[in-house]
């Protein structure tokens, strides 16, 4: 990805993220956590994870945080945007991000820096012959191209195929468990 | 061309910002919502290490791995977390931190 993307798209998802923090109104907040997933995606995009980044618009964006949205509709919080601001936690969550930052220069300074190892056509048709010959991650890779959605369904359903299982029972328990809390209790 | 550190510098800002509304709102969906920043900041890392440490020439899936999972475990915990809200507006009528106070000594 090109630097001046790359900072486009950082731009975008810190802007959004500070309007999170900033707005009063919790509609605009939502809205801004979508502006700054809008941004993530397109960071994932660059660092070709096509695949994880259509799922951050399609899960986050596109189900999360219309949940979110609709909840704020449903319990009509406008009356919550005429509070006066308490100084105590605003300085708390300033000074302990500003701690956190210096850290993490800190730290960034001191590592060495790595550039992105190249993923052009030879490095992608050298790695085709790890996979079974005629098999469809092996024809893309050989034609230079990078399978992102098959080699991440190669991964999971033979090394990751449990985890997947586990996952599963815990989306179940997740929707027993949402029934179950927004069912009005008998009096 | 943007190196690891960059990433990583994007993705600690954006935790930064996530933890300073957590620390500062006191609207409890908004903190749920910096959560959400806070997860994302952390995915981003991963996917840039995923990329930047290539095994047998491609990136590394297992990277990938985790954030397919966190993004799953994130749309339950939000699917819970917001029952959880609405059935606290119903018995309190508010979502506002400083109300909620029954477990002040």
């Amino acid at each position: 990805m090109p630097s001046y993307l790359f900072w486009l798209f950082t731009t975008i998802m810190l802007i959004g993220g500070t309007a999170v923090v900033a707005f009063r109104n919790p509609v605009s907040s939502a809205l801004s956590v979508v502006t700054c997933f809008v941004g993530l995606a397109g960071l994932f995009i660059g660092l070709s994870a096509f695949f994880v980044g259509v799922i951050q618009i399609l899960v986050y964006t596109g189900a999360v945080m219309v949940l979110f949205l609709f909840i704020i509709m449903l319990l009509d919080l406008k009356n919550e945007e005429h509070r006066a601001n308490r100084i105590a936690p605003i300085a708390a969550g300033i000074a302990l991000s500003l701690a956190f930052v210096v850290q993490l220069l800190g730290v960034l300074s001191k590592t060495v820096d790595k550039a992105a190892p190249a993923l052009d056509k030879t490095a992608l048709a050298n790695s085709a012959g790890n996979f079974q010959a005629g098999s469809k991650i092996a024809t893309t890779l050989g034609e230079g191209k990078l399978p992102d959605v098959h080699l991440i369904g190669h991964t999971l359903f033979t090394e990751y195929n449990f985890a997947l299982q586990i996952l599963g029972v815990l989306l179940l328990v997740a929707t027993v468990g949402v029934v179950s809390l927004s069912k009005r209790q008998a009096e | 061309m943007a190196t690891l550190n960059d990433y990583l510098l994007a993705s600690g800002l954006l935790f930064a910002i996530g933890l300073a509304g957590v620390v500062m709102r006191r609207n409890i969906i908004i903190v749920f919502m910096c959560l959400e920043l806070m997860l994302s900041a952390a995915n981003l890392s991963l996917v840039a290490f995923s990329r930047f440490n290539t095994v047998n020439g491609l990136p590394d899936y297992n990277g990938q791995m985790l954030v397919f999972f966190v993004i799953t475990v994130a749309a339950a915990e939000v699917a819970v977390g917001l029952a959880i809200i609405v059935a606290l507006y119903r018995s309190r009528q508010t979502i506002h931190t400083d109300e909620l106070t029954s477990l002040k000594g």
